[in-house]
Formats: C-alpha cells, structure tokens, sequence
C-alpha cells in the first residue's frame, strides 16, 4: 500500500461493518490525504457505498474508528462530520425550490439570513445555476437536479464531499460533460473528495487515487496508471480495461537462468517480466491488454507469433480483432486502418514487459 | 442529388393506392364487446343506485301515500316534514329533539378522534419506515396483529379501563378508543407510504442536519399530502359510521348519531313512520356521502400513489 500519508483529512482504521451475520466490511484501513480525489470502485455489491455511508455517518459501523480532520467522528452525526454528500438519485427536496433546497442545511443549522444568501450565490454562480433558483426540482433536467445536488453539498462549506454514484443517473453525454465538471470542481475547490462509482472510465479520468473494492476488502488503492499497469491481482487485472485484459492459462517454466510462460505449444520467454518477488515453477495466468498487443507490425518484438483471425469487432476509433492463441481466446485492439479481415493470417507481437502474470490459484501477481 | 418535391409526390402517390389498413383502426359503437361492458355496467349501477331511489322517494311521501304500498313510484304531493322531523323532533327515548343531536354528538367525537389518530399513526409510520430502531419489526408485527383480534374481545376490558380512569361514558374515552384502534391500519398505510419514498431523500436531510422532528414536519409531510387525504376519508367514514363502540362507550345524552337513528328506527311503540326513518338514515349517511364527493379524486390518486411505489 502507498506510503503513509503524515496529516490525512479522512482516516478510516479497522473498520469493520456487519449486518447480522453478514460481513459486509471487513477491518478496512484508509487514509485519505488532504485536497485528495480518491474514488472508490468496484462492482455492485463490493461494499463500495456501504463504506462511504459508514463515512457519511449514515451507518453504523460495527467496529473501528473514523476521522475526519484529525477528529474522531465515529459515533458523530451525519451533520456534525463536516461533509457534503451528492446522492445517485439526487435526493432533491421536491416540494422546495432550488435556492430552498440549497439553503435547507444552513436554516436547520440557524445559519444567519445574509450569509446564506452569500453562499448561495457564490455556489450558484460556480455551478452556473443561477437562473435556476426559483424553480422546483421537477422542473429541472437531470444534469441540473445534479449539479443543484453538487450546491447542495457546496453551501454547507464542508471539508470533505462525498459522491454516491453522482452520473450513474445520467445519459452517456451529460455523464461526461458533468464528470470534466466535477473535475474543474475540484480543482478549482481544492477539497478531499471520496466519489463511488462502478465505472471504471469515471475512476480513470477523476482520480488521484484509485480503491479497488471486491467483497468488502480493498484490493488494490494506487495512482490510476499503476492499476491500470500493474494490477496487484488477477480481479483488478479483470475490472479494469475495456476491452479486458486477455488471460492465458498455463504454466511458470525455468529453462536455464530464464523464466517461460509455456501454454499448449506457445512458449513465451519472460526475460522482460519485472516479477514481484522469487517466481516458482508451476501453474500460473499470463494477462496482457489488448491495446498491449501488436497485429502485422514486423518480428521486432520480444515475442512473436502466428494465428489466424477469427471475429473482427469494429468500434469505430479502433477494431477488437479475435484470435486463438493457445487454443485460448485472445484479442488485439488495432487501429481501424489496420483492420484484418476474417481468416486472415497475422503475426500476433508483444513485449512481456507489459505483461502481469497471476497466481494461477489465488490470483495474485507474480 | 434526388428532387425532393418528386420524392414526397412519390410517397403521396404510394399512400393513396395502398389497398391495406391505415389509419386508426375503426370502431363499432355497438360492438359486442362495448355492449357487454356498459350492459354489464349499467345493471350494476342500478343495483346499486335502487335502493337510495327507494329511500329518496319514501322519505318525501307523506304516511298515507306510503301505505298504499308503491315503493317504487314517486311522490304525489312532496312534503319535507319527514326531514324536519327527522332532524329535529323524532323520540329517542326520554329526548325528542331529533338526530340533531346525534349529529353534534358525532362531530365532537369524529374531528378528534380522526386528528389524534391521524396525528400520531403518522409519525409512527415515519419512525417505523426510516428510523430502523431495534424491535422495529417487532414492535410492527405486534401492531398489525392487533390489527386482527375482534373488537368484541376487547369491549369489557376497555369498559373496566374507561371505569378506572372515570372517563367511562364521555366523549373523552370514545375519542381515545376510536383513536386506538385506528392505529394499526393507519400506521401500516403510512409506514408503507414513507418507505416507498427514496430513501437517499431521508438520508440527505440527515447529512443536512435535520432530526427526527425536522424531517417529518419539513421533508415528510409535505410530500404526503395523497396519504392523508386518504387516511382522513377513512377514519372519518369508520369512525362517524360506527355503532358498536359507540353504543358501548356513550351515555344516551352523548350517543353519537348512529346509535341515535337505530333508536328512532327501532323504536317499539307507536307506528313505523318510514318516511321519517328513511331521511334519518339519509342525513346520517350524507357525512361520508359528501366527504366521498369532495375529496373522490384526491382519494383515488392517494391509493395509486401508494399502490404503485410500494
């Protein structure tokens, strides 16, 4: 895991959280630096917005501590922890106005008349929601309701805003346009930021940091490249990338002082390989990205060999072309100039050092 | 580059010498079908609706016409005696001032007894479907069972109570009796409303610092008007038409209006003036009757709205 951060903004230290029997957070340790973009991802169910709620305050956890600026906030209410928290569904107060809706958090708090009005205004004029300011929630687009929602959090002057699936609500376009604005938020506001999302192109883009969640565990927490470069496990290798990452079954091989990875009749030397630790002979997964593979491009690779295509899938920018290597199926992302046609003949070409190899049994990176 | 104009002309042409269907399908007015359903509606309506004629007509006959036995004719000579009386001069025991009575009777045990009810039911059904507190399922479990034991079961009981407390016989302790045993099926009505709202609703007033009482009276309750419309309409309609709690709980002096028109139509002595009974009977149904009328619409849309999200 990175290395310790010296006065984080959010700490989570052994949390834990079960519903009756079920664990569905298990002693999960986060430090979150101040001014961070970390973004929780994960498929449905990882526990992902469990562990923002137990943030949030909104959940009871079952056991460890939670920080926030350096305060224990465990057993704080939701109102008391300094934060501001954008909902999936939006969570609008339909009956209220916008300006009603964004100034709701600071009446309940008694916050003086002129200073709500002051913060509206600088947040509706951050967001560009100001014409929007004495309409009803219904009367609004989903990008707006979203970027009211944003206000909302914005108003109350929090430290840390925490995103539950924000865009996941949004069509493909809005979802963009709105996570370049989330983005610009950031950078413009400077906050810690915790944002949950299954959507690894949103993780991408927005993160400084990447968590990986799977079953309540956090697999993986690094810089998006490294995630995308070096997976800790075969799971990460897996979610992350689209197209997938191509897998290989086989086995670890010592020929002379050199490592292979031997699968059927396909034999790749590793002598690029940057292994994590003493590898051992024996069963193991050889991952590689299809935009890591080259299609027709000469011999100059570290490794290279033949194979027919099989299925060509064209994505507009660039084709997925579908082959068999090792009897295994494996895919290649080109250019669409370059697009073969099917049956075609190609030279398939890599540098294993690009490559992540896994543990054939618990999937964890050679 | 192709001719527009040519090109819609072409379209034109195709149009008009499709032999096939277009359009909207025809419909026969009298079709089988439509002559089922409104054959089938009509007779309802009737059946229904006959009975109320029959009252409307008898209770503006004076007796003689009502003795030569034609319930179904109208009037011949229309007197509104009968309601008049009805009102305000039919004998219930010592008293013979009429459902007049009765009637404020029942109003002074309906309104508070529908307000009461209303009041806490709701926030009942708020902290059972929002704030999960341990027992909850437990504590509704319970509720809804009561929900299921006869009244009859409970009637002594409740007698002795009211005896303990000396409320027995006032308004006070029908109001209290009405109020408790509205309380299960107006708590699940709500408690089910307010689940089916979002949840992220509830849990973003919370990050916005609103308690218990802030979310219900600021975020809660004003999205719910359709469910108390239609918790009003029912308490009101269960609590003016009841008889037995009424009879049990009251003294003659305070018998709500129900129990006061089975007093004049069942009286003994004398001779059975239907006319009279039959506008006692009407005035009494036309609380529920009007409250029906009015608020229809709202109610109708309060139950779908429930029935969809939930």
């Amino acid at each position: 895991m990175a290395a310790e951060i010296a006065k984080p903004s959010v700490s989570i230290q052994d949390l834990s959280l079960n519903f009756g029997a079920v664990s569905v957070l298990q002693t999960l340790n986060l430090d979150v630096a101040e001014g961070e973009f970390i973004v929780l991802l994960g498929p449905s169910g990882c526990g992902k917005s469990t562990l923002l709620n137990c943030i949030a305050g909104l959940l009871d956890i079952s056991e460890g501590r939670i920080f926030i600026k350096g305060k224990n906030v465990t057993w704080e209410e939701p109102k008391d922890r300094g934060i501001g928290m954008v909902f999936q569904s939006y969570a609008l107060y339909p009956q209220m106005t916008v300006e009603k809706n964004l100034s709701f958090g600071l009446r309940v708090a008694g916050v003086p008349k002129d200073e709500i009005a002051k913060r509206i205004a600088r947040a509706a004029e951050i967001l560009q929601i100001e014409p929007l300011l004495q309409r009803k929630p219904s009367a609004l687009s989903g990008g707006q309701r979203q970027r009211v929602a944003i206000g909302r959090a914005l108003v109350r002057d929090v430290d840390v805003f925490l995103f539950d699936e924000p865009l996941s609500n949004l069509d493909a376009k809005l979802r963009a346009e709105l996570r370049v604005e989330i983005k610009l938020l950031h950078r413009r506001l400077e906050n810690t930021m915790i944002y949950v999302t299954h959507d690894q192109i949103e993780a991408m883009t927005l993160a400084d940091r990447i968590a990986v969640m799977k079953g309540g565990v956090i697999q993986q927490l690094d810089a998006p490249q490294t995630i995308y470069n070096r997976p800790v496990n075969r799971f990460v290798a897996g979610f992350l990338g689209s197209p997938a990452m191509n897998f290989l079954k086989g086995r670890l091989e010592k020929n002379g002082d050199g490592w292979s990875f031997v699968a059927d009749d396909l034999k790749i030397p590793l002598g690029t390989y940057q292994f994590d630790g003493q590898p051992e002979a024996g069963p193991a997964v050889f991952g590689i990205r299809p935009e890591h593979v080259s299609l027709n491009s000469g011999t100059g690779w570290p490794f290279s060999t033949a194979a027919n295509v099989e299925v060509v899938e064209p994505m507009g920018s660039d084709t997925l072309v579908w082959l068999q290597l090792a009897q295994q199926k494996f895919s290649v992302r080109v250019t669409s100039e370059r697009t073969p046609k099917n049956d075609d003949a190609v030279t398939v070409g890599f540098d294993p050092m690009r490559a992540s190899l896994f543990d054939a049994e618990n999937g964890s990176r050679i | 580059m192709v001719d527009v104009a040519s090109l819609s002309a072409g379209t034109e042409a195709r149009r008009r010498d499709a032999a096939g269907p277009s359009g909207p399908r025809p419909r026969h007015v009298l079709s089988r079908r439509n002559i089922f359903l409104y054959g089938t509606l009509i007779v309802m309506a009737v059946y229904y609706l006959l009975p109320l004629y029959v009252m409307i007509v008898t209770s503006l006959k004076g007796m003689p016409e009502i003795r030569l036995g034609n319930i179904f004719s109208p009037p011949v000579e229309i007197t509104f005696e009968p309601w008049v009386k009805a009102w305000a001069t039919a004998c219930t025991g010592l008293n013979c001032d009429g459902l007049s009575r009765g009637f404020w009777n029942s109003v002074r045990i309906t309104v508070p007894s529908v307000l009461l009810s209303i009041a806490i039911a709701s926030v009942n059904g708020y902290a059972l479907a929002n704030w999960r507190f341990k027992g909850a399922d437990t504590f509704f479990v319970i509720l809804i069972v009561g929900a299921f034991i006869p009244y009859q079961v409970m009637i002594y009981p409740i007698v002795i109570i009211l005896r303990e407390i000396g409320i027995y016989g006032t308004l006070t302790g029908l109001v209290i009796v009405h109020s408790i045993f509205g309380m299960p099926i107006l708590t699940l009505l709500f408690r089910n409303y307010f689940t089916s709202m979002p949840e992220e609703l509830f849990r973003a007033a919370r990050v916005d610092g609103a308690g218990f009482w802030g979310i219900y009276l600021r975020i809660m309750l004003p999205m719910s008007l359709p469910i108390f419309v239609v918790a009003i309409i029912l308490q009101v309609t269960g609590i003016w038409n009841d008889f037995l709690f009424g009879v049990v709980y009251t003294r003659p002096d305070t018998y709500p209006m129900t129990v006061q028109l089975n007093n004049i139509v069942n009286s003994v002595q004398g001779v059975k003036e239907y006319n009279v009974n039959m506008a006692a009977t009407i005035l009494t149904g036309l609380v529920p009757l009007i409250v029906y009328f009015i608020s229809g619409k709202l109610f109708v849309r309060g139950i779908a709205a429930g029935a969809v999200k939930g």
